[in-house]
């Protein structure tokens, strides 16, 4: 693959909860193999934004899209896309840790792969992506403990990990370390650094400081309109708009 | 079908299709067995159908099988006064215990006595009537009505023969089984009963007991009624204890001490052994005007407490 | 300030007024629990569970085949209701949002307050009246039926109680949603489902006016679920109603070992929903 294509491609992309529309008329793309921070205040649709990337911005009763996303030259809305194989293209780290409660830290990270029926020896699968969240270390040694019995910070990587075992292409990341303390998220941040070589990263974040120091290219969004998307050294030293200015030398938001 | 179109992209999968379709009919097998039941009763009562007049069985007083005379008003008068009498002693019990447990009492106690409420929830109908006929009817016998009726003799309802069987054991008996689904539904409505409310009164210098009067007790009225009908609903259909107490007798009195039937007794008594499809006919009509009670009581009571969550808005 | 003086003295009668209430409402318990345990335990012996009961009396003699009926019933109840009741309220869980949802909880709630006699009726209609004879069969269909509203409301909130985040976490990854229902919502539900069942059963376990011309009651060991079978309850009802001495003692020793049964069920329901249900992690 020849290193910056667009790997998503939105095209007017708006998306409505019941009467409102949370995102009106979004277009920009996203490279890949790079880090793509979204930000913007509390309400303006980055999260809905994301949950479009893998559909799962349609489970919610009420919620509908328009416009479109091409993720590598095909539509994910289109009529012979299942959602669920889409997911699997493209994978998702939440706000808040949820690993499954029933399971153990090892079945947690090839539930992925056992849910979708994929039968055989998972351990080696769940080492390497133990491995590339970096948390092999902390837990090579209780595998077979609950996966709850971990800290905050080592579920949200247990949750990575999880992602990344069905080998998606995208890793789109929700707020990722609004419920970790500070060394957690410094590790999460150093995670995305070395998964960029591997994946597409998008990821929705509240804290500039955090897109400034871990993506490549970000977008900023305002009342579901994107005001302006570029190099994130660009947004952040010389942004075009006068609304992104505000916002990131802290004027509002 | 409505769950189902409730997301614009309808699932693909063969697998999800079918689980959606299988849970929506795991969920109409709740309207099928209320269909079954109003089916069933219908059947049973069908050879009445035409001989009897419905005004003429819910009106008439003489219940007498052997000579074809169904009149269900004996009952329909046992079931109304045995409930309402448990009403009447249950309903300030329950107020002021559930107004305890949510705005008095220290918070290790609250478990406590909800898991006691909880118990005496949870003992099975027959028991309260073993209980009633061996413990409580030899005590309203000995001591509570000749009490009543010295003290209160020249009221109609506390004269005649003291037996211990009658109404009034019955109503006591239900009035037992009926607290706990009284007071656990009004636990649950004070509950969402704003803290704001009751802090405003406070701020304005008023003691607990008039935050609780002025504040909180107006704010829960309607759900108060509902665990009130809740409570009725559960009272008119017990059918083991009363049966164990009331003295089984097909007769319109008066008097609290007097014997008496009610709806759920007879069928009780009389459902196993009744020969002719008349008598069967008749007492499957009295199950069908209980099942109309009970419906009718627990939809209102339904509603209402239903209204007063959504109203303050923190239901759960 | 004469007014204010009262007003602390009505807020302190108050405090009283409803610490009574409890205590009021208690002492009925206490009495029947000291009671059915002190005059029950006099006749508790090995073979009270294992013996056929004797005429009025013979003395010895037991409950073995009421028990044991009781536990059948049960059983029987469990085939029709179980499904019934836990799957309508996975539904309630799942898809029970939209109107036809709401509809349905309604119904269950008004249906959990129908009369358990009034099912018995229906019971007697949809088995007995076709089979011409009293049966185990009809008895557990009663109970079945009886399990179902309240069984569907308990599963509803139970399954509810499963984050929601879990089932975003494995639709995430690719995984149908009937697949993310049964292996991540419903298994992280298992706890709160086994205790809604056990409830259920404690419940039916206790009915005795449904029993009353639907199982009927039977002298001996019935296993034939086309025959009338002998419960715990309808046979305490009996021995209580009898006027002889030695068959009231029976009744409390059978009603002893109910609320053994009962209470038993109740506790590892209450056990398990303490220390089975995952909370939301924060």
């Amino acid at each position: 693959m020849t290193a910056p294509a667009d790997k998503i491609a939105v095209e007017r992309l708006t998306a409505i909860f019941g009467k409102t529309e949370v995102l009106r008329s979004v277009t920009t793309s996203i490279p890949a193999m790079s880090v793509t921070a979204i930000i913007g205040p509390s309400g303006c649709g980055k999260s809905t934004f994301l949950r479009c990337l893998n559909r799962m911005h349609e489970l919610t009763p009420g919620a509908r899209v328009e416009g479109s996303i091409l993720l590598d030259g095909q539509d994910v809305q289109g009529r012979d896309v299942d959602p669920v194989h889409l997911r699997r293209r493209v994978g998702m780290v939440f706000q808040r840790p949820n690993p499954f409660p029933t399971m153990s830290v090892l079945d947690n990270v090839s539930s992925g792969l056992r849910l979708n029926g994929i039968k055989g020896d998972h351990q080696a699968t769940v080492e390497q992506c133990l491995r590339q969240a970096a948390l092999w270390d902390e837990v090579k040694d209780r595998l077979r403990a609950p996966a709850i019995s971990l800290s905050g910070g080592q579920q949200q990587r247990l949750c990575i990990a999880r992602a990344l075992a069905v080998a998606p292409e995208v890793l789109l990341m929700d707020e990722p370390t609004s419920a970790l303390d500070p060394i957690a998220t410094a590790k999460v941040e150093d995670l995305i650094h070395e998964l960029k070589a591997r994946y597409t990263i998008v990821i929705v974040t509240h804290n500039m400081q955090q897109a400034a120091r871990v993506s490549d290219q970000t977008a900023f969004l305002y009342m579901g309109e994107l005001v302006e998307v570029g190099a994130t050294e660009q947004i952040f030293t010389n942004p075009r708009e006068p609304r992104t200015e505000d916002y990131v030398t802290g004027k509002f938001g | 079908m409505d769950a189902l179109s409730a997301s614009p992209h309808r699932p693909r999968n063969l697998g999800d299709r079918l689980w959606g379709a299988g849970l929506v009919a795991l969920g109409g097998a709740v309207a099928v067995v209320a269909g079954v039941i109003v089916l069933a009763l219908g059947r049973l009562t069908t050879p009445l159908v035409g001989r009897v007049h419905l005004l003429e069985f819910i009106k008439g007083q003489d219940w007498d099988p052997v000579a074809s005379s169904f009149g269900a008003l004996p009952f329909i008068y046992g079931t109304l006064v045995t409930s309402l009498l448990a009403i009447a002693v249950a309903l300030p019990i329950s107020v002021g215990l559930a107004i305890f447990m949510v705005e008095i009492a220290p918070g290790r106690l609250r478990p406590v006595v909800s898991f006691l409420i909880e118990t005496l929830a949870a003992i099975p109908s027959v028991v309260y009537g073993l209980w009633g006929l061996f413990v409580l009817v030899p005590w309203l016998r000995e001591s509570v009505e000749p009490a009543l009726a010295g003290a209160f003799g020249f009221l109609p309802l506390f004269q005649g023969p003291q037996i211990g069987l009658g109404f009034l054991a019955a109503g006591l008996i239900l009035a037992v089984m009926i607290l706990p689904t009284i007071a656990s539904v009004t636990i649950e409505v004070l509950k969402t009963v704003p803290v704001t409310l009751r802090e405003a009164a406070l701020v304005l210098g008023a003691t607990r007991w008039e935050a609780i009067r002025l504040a909180v007790l107006p704010h829960a009225r309607a759900g108060m009624l509902g665990a009130t009908l809740l409570g009725l609903g559960r009272a008119l259909g017990e059918t083991m204890a009363v049966t164990m107490v009331i003295g089984n007798t097909p007769e319109i009195r008066t008097s609290l001490f007097a014997t008496g039937y009610t709806l759920p007794a007879v069928i009780a008594n009389e459902f196993a052994e009744a020969t002719s499809g008349e008598h069967v006919a008749a007492l499957a009509g009295l199950a069908l005007v209980l099942f109309g009670l009970s419906i009718l009581l627990n939809a209102v009571a339904r509603l209402l407490v239903q209204a007063v969550k959504a109203a303050t808005g923190s239901v759960g | 300030m004469k007014l204010l003086a009262r007003r602390r003295a009505v807020n302190a009668a108050m405090t009283v007024v409803t610490g009574l209430a409890v205590v009021v409402a208690l002492v009925p318990l206490a009495l029947l629990l000291w009671l059915v345990v002190s005059k029950g335990a006099a006749g508790l012996s090995w073979t009270f569970f294992t013996h056929l009961p004797t005429p009025v009396g013979e003395p010895g003699g037991g409950v073995g085949n009421a028990l044991l009926g009781t536990l059948y019933l049960v059983g029987l109840a469990c085939l029709v209701g179980l499904p019934l009741g836990v799957g309508a309220g996975v539904f309630l869980a799942e898809r029970g949002d939209g109107r036809f949802g709401s509809a349905i909880r309604f119904t269950a709630e008004v249906l959990s307050g129908v009369p358990s006699i009034v099912v018995g009726i229906v019971a007697y209609g949809l088995v007995v009246v076709p089979m011409r004879r009293f049966s185990a069969l009809a008895g557990g269909v009663a109970l079945g039926l009886l399990m179902v509203p309240t069984l569907a409301r308990t599963t509803e909130e139970l399954v509810r109680l499963v984050p929601g985040s879990l089932r975003e976490a494995s639709l995430a990854l690719g995984v149908p949603q009937w697949k993310t229902s049964l292996r991540i919502v419903l298994r992280t539900a298992l706890g709160g489902i086994v205790t809604a069942v056990l409830l259920a059963i404690a419940r039916a376990a206790g009915e005795t006016a449904p029993l009353l011309f639907t199982a009927l009651n039977n002298q001996y060991w019935n296993f034939a679920p086309d025959q009338p079978t002998a419960s715990l309850t309808v046979q305490i009802y009996n021995y209580a109603i009898s006027p002889y001495a030695d068959w009231h003692q029976k009744a409390w020793t059978a009603a002893l070992v109910l609320l053994l049964l009962v209470g038993a069920l109740n506790l590892t329901a209450r056990f398990l929903t303490r220390s089975g249900l995952p909370r939301e992690q924060r």
